[in-house]
């Protein structure tokens, strides 16, 4: 009994650690060697539209309710104690700390995130990836760079839109509708919040989970059972393993930057 | 003695090798198991220079894995497999990719690249590999389209393709860059007889016109028999009958006469290996 418990911990130990060390082979070969501009700018511009651009919708979206969201909980609290001159700072700290990277984060994963696996899955399933090796072409270099270095770049910068609408969203809410001064919304917010305390870290954090979730995505495409369900369970796998890995790294990141 | 004799001797040795080795491919004592299931063990088989070998044996038995093989996509547990007299398993990676741009394989199900147009995908190796100007790949692709008979269909997408519009497609794409050796897997599956016709004179003609070396797995018994110049038949982890159509013909293995009449249930069993039929329904009542 306690063998046989003992024997599965420890296969499922050695299936996590070769799958972790799959989906670093498959990152190194991406994003190691020379990269070739010729070919790799026209890649990562279609990369940076398909990942960056066609996610901005529902960042701006969420972002704007967010932020009015925000404001709104924020007013009721603060107004009680006569606060509501830090409506600004309270919005803005927020956002910028935890949930402008956070939530574009898990929204990217589940946008962007998961229709990379299943197309990157689907793509191995046909053979695409096959042939594509067979011609002398790494799908590595191909497929799998262009995509990973378009989320790292697109998610920072949609994470500091998120925060900028939703900066607007506070604004709407907080001074248009509860009526709290619009010069001491954004005053306040220009005293409290510390460029690179905040504003810095709110990216660093943004680009550390870009790399996660991209990482996961690619790989749980590339490494996908090729069959439907093979590909359907690893969009899955995506979605919850990218955003718990968010919230996880999330944690530790802010007990670094403002844990002491 | 003098340096000249031994750079003349070299030089003999080196021609030596090239002239006994008129095989492209040698296969040598190759084993290859995935997972607990043993595929190939100690196969033994050569692919001729400037010929078109067929490979023929029952679904299942690892054609396509024996392709890949070849194509160093997958790697034997034993034995070596030979390609110009390298040794595709011990290659490092840059060496194998430089290899492969001489290889070219047409996949059972086409592999068209989903998000381009046929005219993009016939296009893809030759922009990857060369530097030739737009124009120039322009005449290319189309000549190779109308090669398959798919000039028209060059803005089609690939999900606009019939299967075996799909497959042509493919074929026009794994020989745009007239490669040495082309490694056909299934290119009759899925066609009409007329571009059957076509599929099988291409296949003749580009052998014989470029000087390629082919091969083609089939079940296609008849078409195959019509093209081959040396036919293997696998079964059984190895190669079970060999020689030119009409060497297997009068083959004596009851196996090779059953694969080529294709009668039902032979000494070639139809049934994936199992339990006895009558024992499994037993237990279950
Ligand atoms: N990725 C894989 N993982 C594990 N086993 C596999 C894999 N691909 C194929 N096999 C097994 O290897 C064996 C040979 O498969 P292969 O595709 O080479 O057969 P084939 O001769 O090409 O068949 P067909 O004529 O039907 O295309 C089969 O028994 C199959 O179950
Ligand atoms: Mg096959």
């Amino acid at each position: 009994m306690v063998l046989k418990q003992l024997q599965r911990m420890g296969a499922a130990t050695i299936h996590t650690i070769a799958g972790l060390g799959r989906a670093g082979l498959m990152l190194l070969g991406a994003i190691i060697g020379k990269p070739s501009f010729r070919k790799g700018a026209p890649l990562l511009l279609k990369q940076l539209y398909v990942v960056g651009v066609l996610s901005l919708l529902i960042i701006v979206v969420s972002g704007l309710f967010i932020g009015m969201v925000l404001a709104l909980q924020g007013y009721t609290v603060l107004v009680k104690f006569g606060a509501e001159q830090m409506l600004g700072p309270l919005v803005a700290l927020s956002l910028l700390r935890e949930l402008g990277p956070v939530v574009t984060a898990l929204l990217f994963a589940g946008r962007a995130g998961s229709a990379l696996t299943a197309e990157i899955g689907l793509m191995k399933a046909t053979e695409q990836l096959s042939s594509m090796e067979m011609m002398a072409v790494d799908p590595l270099r191909r497929i799998i760079a262009p995509r990973f270095w378009a989320g790292v770049i697109s998610m920072p910068l949609l994470a500091i839109i998120f925060t900028a609408v939703g900066i607007l969203g506070g604004h709407l809410v907080g001074v248009d509708w509860l009526g709290v001064d619009a010069g001491g919304y954004w005053s306040a917010m220009q005293a409290n919040v510390d460029l690179y305390q905040d504003v810095f870290n709110g990216i660093i954090k943004s680009i550390v989970f870009a790399f996660i979730v991209m990482w996961i995505a690619l790989h749980k495409g590339f490494d996908a059972i090729p069959t439907s369900e093979g590909i359907s369970r690893a969009t899955t796998e995506t979605v919850v393993t990218a955003s718990l890995a968010v919230l996880a790294f999330d944690f530790i990141l802010t007990a670094l930057m403002f844990g002491g | 003695m003098g340096i000249v004799p031994a750079l003349l001797n070299s030089r003999f040795i080196c021609n030596m090798e090239n002239t006994l080795s008129d095989f492209i491919v040698d296969i040598q004592n190759m084993s290859f198991s995935r997972g607990d299931n043993l595929i190939y063990d100690r196969m033994n088989m050569t692919v001729a220079q400037g010929k078109v070998t067929a490979i023929m044996g029952p679904s299942g038995i690892g054609k396509t894995t024996l392709l890949k093989l070849i194509g160093g996509q997958l790697k034997p547990d034993s034995g070596d497999i030979l390609f110009r007299g390298r040794s595709i398993p011990k290659m490092n990676r840059s060496e194998l990719y430089q290899t492969r741009k001489d290889m070219s394989m047409l996949f059972q199900s086409g592999a068209l690249f989903s998000e381009m147009s046929v005219f993009d995908n016939v296009a893809f190796p030759i922009r990857e590999h060369t530097k030739l100007p737009e124009s120039l790949i322009k005449i290319m692709v189309l000549m190779k389209l109308e090669a398959v008979g798919l000039r028209g269909a060059r803005d089609l997408m690939p999900a606009e393709l019939s299967g075996g519009m799909a497959r042509r497609a493919a074929l026009a794409r794994a020989i745009a860059l007239d490669p040495q050796l082309i490694m056909y897997d299934e290119p009759f599956a899925g066609q009409d007889p007329i571009s059957m016709g076509i599929v099988v004179k291409l296949i003749r003609a580009l052998n014989n016109a470029l000087g390629l070396t082919s091969v083609v797995v089939s079940h296609d018994v008849t078409e195959v028999m019509s093209i081959a110049d040396y036919v293997y038949v696998v079964a059984e982890k190895h190669v079970i009958g060999e020689g030119t159509p009409e060497q297997l013909r009068q083959h004596e293995s009851p196996l090779v006469q059953q694969f080529l009449k294709g009668e039902a249930d032979g000494a070639v069993p139809f049934h994936y290996k199992a339990a006895p039929y009558a024992d499994e329904l037993m237990e279950l009542l």
